[in-house]
């Protein structure tokens, strides 16, 4: 589901041509620098994956490769609610906050904490379209800011799409349920009454109910891709037929 | 049942392109009580038409709000089937502060249905049919939430006893009382029908001199009989709904706040609008 993070974004190059104020001189360093930082880091993760591949000659335990990059630079995004909140990129700070704890909550509250399911291939399934995604998503950013959008990066970003996201909408959901069970045998983060707080939570329930909630919203979020996608990829042909 | 409302909104023609479409619009709307005849516009003038789609009236909105917590409630409190393990169906709490606490929450629920019907003046006529589901839905679930936790049968009860019981209910209870005084007393603020905006200020009952100090002491008290709630069932989930009710009512008593001092130019500078000095 969260392979399309930056649906929000998509006004992001495309906000500086219009009346509305950009950020200011420092806050767009600012903003390069994060982007290239984090295009950088995914593609180390990329070329982690390729080698670990290439050293092992198979698929399967690749995650353990990439672990501690994975989760740094996941983790990093975090940086961009904050982003938003402060103004300087004009998304909405609920939509990026959705977008980026979804991705922050498989990274940690699934992967990392369910050690039985990380040598699943569904986690190579979805961290290798996170990885395409990201690299593709954060030098979209950088060139924008510096109002030097290559074409192609910017077809890469609206195409890609249609295969990364259900490819890491099934990557997620795969991993989720291969997850389920450990759960429930250990009852990891779960809470029983009685307590004192008269409180209690299931985490087991509670992944079920995530995995159910990808059925509303991964169409809506696939779909508004492909409406972004028309245009801003559209408006290009125009141009073309007018010559 | 449902209003099919239309708002005017009136522009001056010089300053309007005549191709602009009502989103970019943005005067203020007329008033209803404003004659064309009086308007400050020249021979002729153009009005835009809003269509705000299917309304409701807040006073059903209000009502529905009510019920479904005290109903839901109740439910739960009378363990009704398929809620808990099928041996506890109709089975009654042994603890004493469960009974209490359906007492409080149910009066709680009973007293607003009661304003709501005799009390308050609504001055928006209507809002959007679309709030009925998202308001319903926040209450009613808070309330099932809620209820689940404080009837279970495994229940249990406060750390600090009675004396912690009885703390809750007093606080619950005066935090009420204050509640529907600063009601009865914003409504007695202005004859019935009139739209003329004045300054609450504390009358001689004396929960209603937090005026002195709070814009909006209705929202200090409702926050304070739900902190009161809170200690007397020590409940996380009640907490929760606490924390967030304290946040919605903070950002209404701010916007109210800020109304006031705007409207009013000799508004009183002690007070703050909704915690005392704090908020």
């Amino acid at each position: 589901m969260s392979a399309a993070t930056g649906t929000s974004k998509t006004g992001h190059g495309d906000g500086a041509a219009k009346k509305k104020k950009g950020p200011g001189a420092l806050a767009t360093a600012y903003l390069v620098i994060y982007n290239v930082v984090m295009t950088a880091g995914w593609l180390v993760i990329a070329v982690g994956l390729v080698r670990a591949y290439l050293a092992r000659g198979s698929y399967h335990g690749l995650y353990y490769s990439i672990e501690k990059p994975l989760k740094f630079f996941q983790t990093g995004a975090l940086l961009e609610i904050l982003h938003c909140a402060v103004g300087i990129v004009p998304s909405s700070v609920v939509l990026t906050g959705f977008q980026v704890m979804s991705r922050v909550f498989l990274t940690w509250a699934v992967t990392h904490s369910v050690r039985e399911v990380q040598s699943e291939d569904s986690v190579l399934l979805f961290v290798s379209a996170w990885t395409v995604t990201e690299i593709i998503r954060y030098s979209f950013y950088t060139f924008s800011l510096l109002n030097h959008l290559p074409y192609l990066i910017k077809w890469a970003r609206y195409t890609f799409f249609f295969a990364l996201y259900p490819m890491g909408v099934s990557g997620e959901l795969l991993t989720i349920y291969a997850a389920l069970p450990f759960v429930q045998k250990t009852g990891l983060y779960s809470v029983t009454l009685p307590n004192k707080y008269n409180f209690s939570f299931d985490y087991h329930a509670f992944l079920i109910l995530v995995m159910v909630s990808y059925i509303p919203l991964f169409p809506q979020l696939y779909f508004h891709m492909i409406r972004q996608r028309k245009k801003v990829l559209g408006h290009v042909e125009d141009y073309s037929k007018v010559e | 049942m449902f209003i099919f409302k239309v708002w005017l909104i009136s522009i001056f023609c010089s300053q309007v392109e005549p191709t602009a479409t009502v989103l970019d619009i943005k005067s203020k709307c007329l008033r209803d009580e404003e004659i064309l005849q009086t308007l400050p516009v020249g021979t002729t003038a153009s009005f835009y038409f809003r269509d705000l789609g299917p309304q409701l009236t807040w006073g059903t909105v209000f009502l529905t709000e009510c019920v479904g917590p005290l109903v839901i409630y109740l439910m739960f409190y009378f363990h009704l089937p398929f809620i808990y393990s099928p041996k506890y169906d109709f089975t009654s709490s042994k603890h004493w502060v469960v009974h209490l606490a359906c007492i409080c929450h149910s009066f709680h629920y009973i007293k607003r249905i009661l304003e709501t019907m005799f009390v308050h003046r609504i001055s928006h006529g209507t809002m959007p049919l679309k709030n009925i589901f998202k308001n319903c839905g926040y209450y009613w679930c808070s309330a099932a939430w809620m209820a689940y936790y404080i009837n279970h049968p495994l229940y249990t009860t406060p750390y600090y006893g009675q004396m912690q019981v009885n703390t809750g209910l007093y606080v619950s209870l005066f935090c009420q009382i204050g509640n529907f005084s600063i009601h009865v007393a914003l409504r007695n603020l202005k004859p019935p029908g009139s739209k003329v905006k004045k300054i609450p200020y504390p009358t001689k009952n004396p929960f209603t001199w937090i005026f002195w100090l709070v814009s909006c002491p209705n929202y200090t008290y409702e926050v304070g009989s739900w902190i009161g709630f809170t200690v007397m069932t020590q409940c996380v989930p009640v907490a929760f709904f606490t924390l967030v009710a304290f946040i919605q009512m903070t950002v209404w008593a701010r916007g109210k706040h800020c109304s006031y001092v705007k409207e009013f130019r000799d508004y009183p500078t002690l007070r703050s609008s909704i915690l005392p000095f704090i908020l």
